[in-house]
């Protein structure tokens, strides 16, 4: 099942998302990055309807780039956020849009926010957040081992102990996880961490 | 935001025509006649006299070199209580492609709004950035569309459009006008001055890069100016006035030189 996951930490926001591809009893792959890079300072970590998740990203991100263009300066996190709540809650009623979201930012006089974006265009703006039925172990362990202004060992820390409980404790659980980091100097990758890797094609 | 992208520009197009059918059709057969029309010995008067837009416009020149293509366009003496900062005549319309243009401005507003648009409308169909060369006909396009309709005259400008192609790199200058004509050039100026500018130009252009290209442009245009540079790495960069200054004395420099080369010969005869 698909996990999304993401927390605050001293200058920076780091997003965690599983990197499997399922349908139905089929992994089609097990590296697909559900983390956009959505400008120079954000991150859009989405899970849910594979065909919605990549056209709705994909949609946010190209109207946020023509915000940039028309207007000189980029769109900042918050209103980012609501762009995209808004967008979910015009599709609601109509042609909803099956994704939930992660959208970490970095402003410069802000610093790192994180927002919480579900289905049917919740919009919450949090220190930690997650989604899928990892959520269950990722929010108790944050829960538990969580403070504001935590350093990037420590967060990295807390995000590698919510995948060991998701791993061994979720039946289908998701084999690799991608973690990206937004702070001062941009929105990039972090890590990965695999436990699967794609086998290449065996020798006959 | 204004207008957002639909996934498919199919939605928004179905919005205007809904809002463009509210007001009667006795209002609609009124706007219906061409603006722009025939006349006896084949000319289309419209397209003309919006070249004469241009021609009165402030001038812009564009040099395309090897590794670096620059824009310039004349600043008009700013009003003392003026902004500078809020009047841009050099736009990106991509990370990759930038946008000169002499005439009216404010039509130049509308035409930019439409190729921003169309370039990330590009990149969220096909994944994959514009050319320049798409994007100029695009713009090109859109210009001939408004000679052909009812109810409205064409665009009154001239664009200068540079960009490297995102693939092989190889960097390319572009010009349309009002009637929706356009073609690639080596280096060309429109707006005031645009004949005597292009002319000094064809005497002086060879391939240049770097720092060469800029004073190119630089000396073509001489006068108050705002310059922007376009590379690989960097995309676009406006010049700041005391770089422009700096070269603005080298090329004086070089000038001087040069006429006092053409004099001391002949003090040796």
């Amino acid at each position: 099942m698909e996990c999304v996951f993401g927390l605050l930490g001293d200058g920076f926001a780091l997003v965690a998302a599983d990197t499997s591809a399922v349908h139905s009893i089929l992994v089609h792959k097990s590296n697909e990055d559900k983390v956009m890079i959505l400008d120079s300072h954000k991150l859009l970590g989405a899970s849910g309807e594979a065909g919605d998740r990549v056209q709705f990203t994909e949609y946010i991100q190209k109207n946020v780039h023509l915000y940039e263009f028309r207007n000189g300066i980029p769109l900042a996190t918050a209103a980012a956020a609501n762009f995209t709540r808004g967008e979910l809650a015009l599709a609601l009623r109509k042609n909803p849009y099956f994704v939930n979201i992660l959208l970490a930012g970095y402003d410069k006089d802000i610093g790192p926010s994180l927002y919480y974006i579900d289905y049917i265009a919740t919009l919450h703006k949090v220190d930690k957040g997650a989604f899928g039925y990892g959520s269950y172990f990722a929010l108790s362990m944050m829960d538990r081992h969580y403070h504001s202004g935590m350093s990037l060992e420590d967060a990295i820390d807390l995000v590698d102990k919510c995948i060991i409980e998701i791993r061994s404790r979720l039946v289908v659980a998701p084999p690799n996880f991608v973690i990206k980091i937004v702070d001062k100097d941009g929105a990039r990758e972090y890590a990965w961490r695999e436990s699967i890797k794609d086998a290449g094609v065996s020798a006959a | 935001m204004s207008e957002v992208l639909a996934r498919l520009d199919l939605v928004r197009m179905r919005k205007v025509t809904r809002a463009a059918t509210k007001h009667g059709t006795k209002q609609m057969a009124r706007y219906d006649r061409a603006i722009t029309v025939f006349s006896p010995d084949g000319h289309l008067f419209q397209v003309e006299y919006a070249l004469e837009a241009v021609r009165k416009g402030n001038a812009a020149v564009g040099v395309r070199g090897t590794d670096t293509i620059v824009l310039g366009v004349e600043k008009k003496s700013t009003p003392k209580l003026q902004d500078s900062r809020s009047v841009r005549k050099i736009v990106s319309l991509d990370t990759h492609i930038a946008l000169a243009c002499a005439g009216l401005k404010a039509d130049a507003r509308v035409l930019i709004n439409r190729a921003r648009i169309e370039c990330q409308s590009h990149r969220l169909t096909v994944e994959d950035p514009v050319t320049v060369e798409y994007i100029t006909r695009y713009i090109a396009g859109l210009q001939q569309k408004y000679t052909q309709s009812g109810g409205v005259r064409p665009f009154g400008l001239s664009t200068l459009i540079v960009g490297f192609d995102p693939y092989t790199g190889v960097p390319a200058l572009y010009q349309t006008d009002p009637s929706g004509t356009f073609s690639a050039w080596k280096a060309n100026a429109t707006g005031r001055n645009s004949n005597s500018m292009r002319e000094f130009l064809e005497k002086n252009y060879k391939e240049t890069s770097g720092q060469e290209t800029v004073k190119l442009a630089i000396r073509a245009l001489l006068e108050n100016i705002e310059i922007a540079v376009m590379t690989k790495e960097h995309g676009l960069r406006q010049l700041e006035e005391a770089e422009i200054d700096a070269i603005v004395a080298e090329i004086e420099a070089e000038k001087a030189a040069a006429e006092a080369a053409k004099k001391a010969p002949s003090r040796d005869t």
